[in-house]
């Protein structure tokens, strides 16, 4: 039977794809890849493995990955309950809120880097009360943490908040009604609903956040083995004309994160599938 | 368990969605509230629920106040119009679930869990759909689950709001039957709540009247249908022709058999039902007479649209209903004179 389509068909729609994401995406990586791997390339096999496995390089990737995870589980949490108050309650001025949620996508990251810094800086406005209390921000590891939440915090936001309001209000009530308690709703019913996008959110910030170079340098301090990260540690090969180092380096993350990312949407894949309608099963015509 | 209503109120903002509500509904009744839309019925359901608290007034269940009981210690059962199945779980979890929320100590065993739910799906003839979603169900099996879900808990009454609201025409009738003769055999205390006055007649025991905010009048059906409190309750139960006692109407409705002199103390109303129209052939000038415009098949009844003289001329069109067979004896044609008799009418002062 024919389907009727309303963009051309599947021939056209899928070369218009590829070619794009061939031109954008695909090329420009593995590019990477072949510079690499190209015989008379400066990087040998055993040259790779000495500058993955500088210690340096190390403390670097377990800074990048470790801060990039955490920024991302608090963006998570936070864009919960930000995407919550969005949906559930009228509140007075709530398109400012709503504008204010996306400004990290559209502000220069560096921008971002500098207000942070300064605000939580030793003698900054927020940095001062919390140095008192002993916490120091900026200038180290949960600097960047703080910078990485707000980049990744609107992606959070932005792909639960559509799910959130699609959630029936009467499912809430009817498990109320059912005698289920306010924890066990959230757990039986908001969380499962929810938990797809709240992972799509997740893998975006997480995947924004290790790419992250503007905000971080400024909020970071950069001290090797303890706040450098591997964006920046890359841009100092690069600038030491390591060609070599920069693509070992910027290798590797391409390949970490894309197992990272992989590995998520393996689980949201099996998620799907075992709420998905088995195609073998005939539609119910009957009452 | 019997539900009292005493002086329940409600608002809105400005808006007044209950005034001064009382109702008394005895154990083991099926009940309808029946109204227009927006006429308040549902907030009344859910403040019997607990979903909403009145701003005065108390719901007493079974003699004890349960005003601002929590909602998970009331014993109720509720269906929603639009199912509200939790559509992330199976059809066997979906009944399961008031089971499984059960404090530690109060929970039933699995195999207990399982031989009630079966019980229940089988209650509701669809111990075969045990596996599926939701989603993969059709209207009527979503509304028969979710009746089913909300008896796992073995609530002591039962609340439906329009469960057939958003249900096909012939899938809605089959409901209606299944769930009078569900609750001939539960006995569990029922209302529901629907705008549709034919479905309110069917299944309920008891029926009542709602608009504005208030309760126009309760009863048996046929109680409301024979002698309806007033003019809306008239309108809205059963079709009617609504005739106003102006001065050509008043000679009219003489000469068909009623008297105003003795009904017209107060009223400015005439309402008759269709049914209560009786029609001769005629040719006869004097009598009330009107002429027959069309007709249409209604199954066992004929609809019959009569043009009578109205003001300036203007015909005002009159409806009467009978049986297929006596219609037929009258052979009557499109544009024939007919004489009318009322054979019974409502008086009513309508504002």
């Amino acid at each position: 039977m024919n389907k009727t389509n309303i963009l051309p068909g599947f021939k056209p729609a899928l070369g218009f794809t590829l070619l794009y994401l061939g031109l954008v995406v695909l090329i420009p990586l593995s590019t990477l890849l072949f510079k690499t791997l190209q015989p008379d390339s400066l990087l040998t096999w055993q040259g790779y493995i000495d500058i993955i496995s500088n210690e340096r390089v190390l403390a670097a990737f377990r800074v990048s990955f470790l801060a990039a995870l955490l920024a991302a589980a608090i963006a998570l949490v936070l864009g919960f309950v930000i995407a919550w108050t969005l949906v559930r309650y009228s509140l007075p001025a709530k398109r400012f809120f709503d504008a204010i949620i996306d400004l990290p996508f559209a502000l220069p990251t560096a921008v971002a880097g500098i207000v942070l810094a300064s605000l939580y800086a030793p003698n900054g406005l927020i940095g001062q009360p919390l140095t008192g209390l002993g916490f120091k921000v900026a200038f180290t590891p949960a600097g960047i943490v703080v910078a990485l939440i707000f980049i990744g915090l609107p992606f959070v936001v932005r792909t639960i908040e559509p799910v959130l309001q699609e959630i029936d209000a009467s499912m809430e009530e009817a498990a109320l009604l059912m005698g289920a308690s306010r924890w066990q709703i959230f757990q039986r019913i908001i969380f499962p609903n929810v938990f797809p996008a709240a992972l799509t959110g997740f893998a975006m910030a997480f995947a924004r956040g290790v790419g992250e170079y503007g905000s971080v340098i400024f909020i970071a301090g950069n001290l090797p083995y303890i706040s450098e990260i591997v964006p920046l540690l890359i841009i100092t090969k690069l600038e030491q004309y390591d060609y070599a180092g920069a693509t070992a380096l910027a290798l590797t993350m391409l390949l970490v994160s894309f197992f990272l990312l992989l590995t998520i949407n393996l689980v949201q894949m099996l998620l799907r599938r075992r709420a998905e309608i088995p195609e073998t099963l005939v539609p119910v015509v009957a009452v | 368990m019997s539900i009292i209503l005493n002086n329940i109120s409600k608002h809105f903002g400005n808006f007044s969605a209950l005034k001064d509500i009382n109702l008394e509904i005895p154990e083991g009744e099926l009940v309808a509230l029946l109204g227009p839309s927006g006429c308040g019925k549902t907030t009344l359901l859910r403040i019997i629920a607990g979903l909403e608290r009145p701003d005065t007034g108390q719901v007493l269940l079974k003699g004890e106040d349960k005003t601002y009981q929590d909602i998970r210690e009331r014993g109720v059962g509720f269906v929603f119009q639009h199912y509200a199945l939790f559509r992330h779980m199976s059809v066997f979890e979906n009944i399961a679930f008031g089971l499984r929320v059960k404090p530690r100590n109060k929970r039933p065993s699995e195999a207990e869990i399982q031989k009630k739910v079966h019980a229940l799906l089988e209650l509701v003839q669809l111990d075969w759909l045990q596996n599926r979603y939701p989603d993969q169900l059709s209207g009527g099996q979503r509304q028969r689950i979710a009746l089913a879900r909300a008896l796992a808990v073995e609530p002591e009454v039962l609340l439906l709001d329009e469960p057939f609201g958003a249900l096909d025409a012939s899938v809605r009738k089959d409901l209606r039957q299944w769930l009078r003769h569900l609750h001939e055999n539960l006995n569990v205390t029922s209302i529901f709540v629907t705008h549709d006055q034919e479905e309110a007649m069917e299944v309920a025991s008891r029926v009542v009247v709602f608009n504005h905010g208030v309760i126009e009048q309760q009863g048996s059906p046929s109680e409301i249908y024979d002698n309806p409190a007033n003019e809306f309750v008239s309108r809205f139960i059963g079709d009617t022709n609504i005739i106003p006692l102006e001065h050509h109407n008043a000679d009219w409705l003489a000469l068909s058999g009623l008297s105003i002199a003795t009904n017209a103390n107060t009223a400015n109303e005439v309402h008759v039902r269709p049914h209560d129209l009786e029609i001769t052939k005629s040719n006869n000038d004097n009598a009330a007479t009107a002429t027959l415009k069309d007709w249409q098949h209604l199954g066992a009844l004929i609809r019959i649209e009569l043009a009578k003289k109205g003001v300036n001329g203007t015909p005002d069109i009159i409806y009467a209903e009978m049986p297929n067979e006596q219609f037929k004896r009258l052979q009557l044609g499109k544009g024939d004179k007919v004489e009318l008799r009322i054979r019974h009418a409502h008086w009513f002062d309508a504002a």
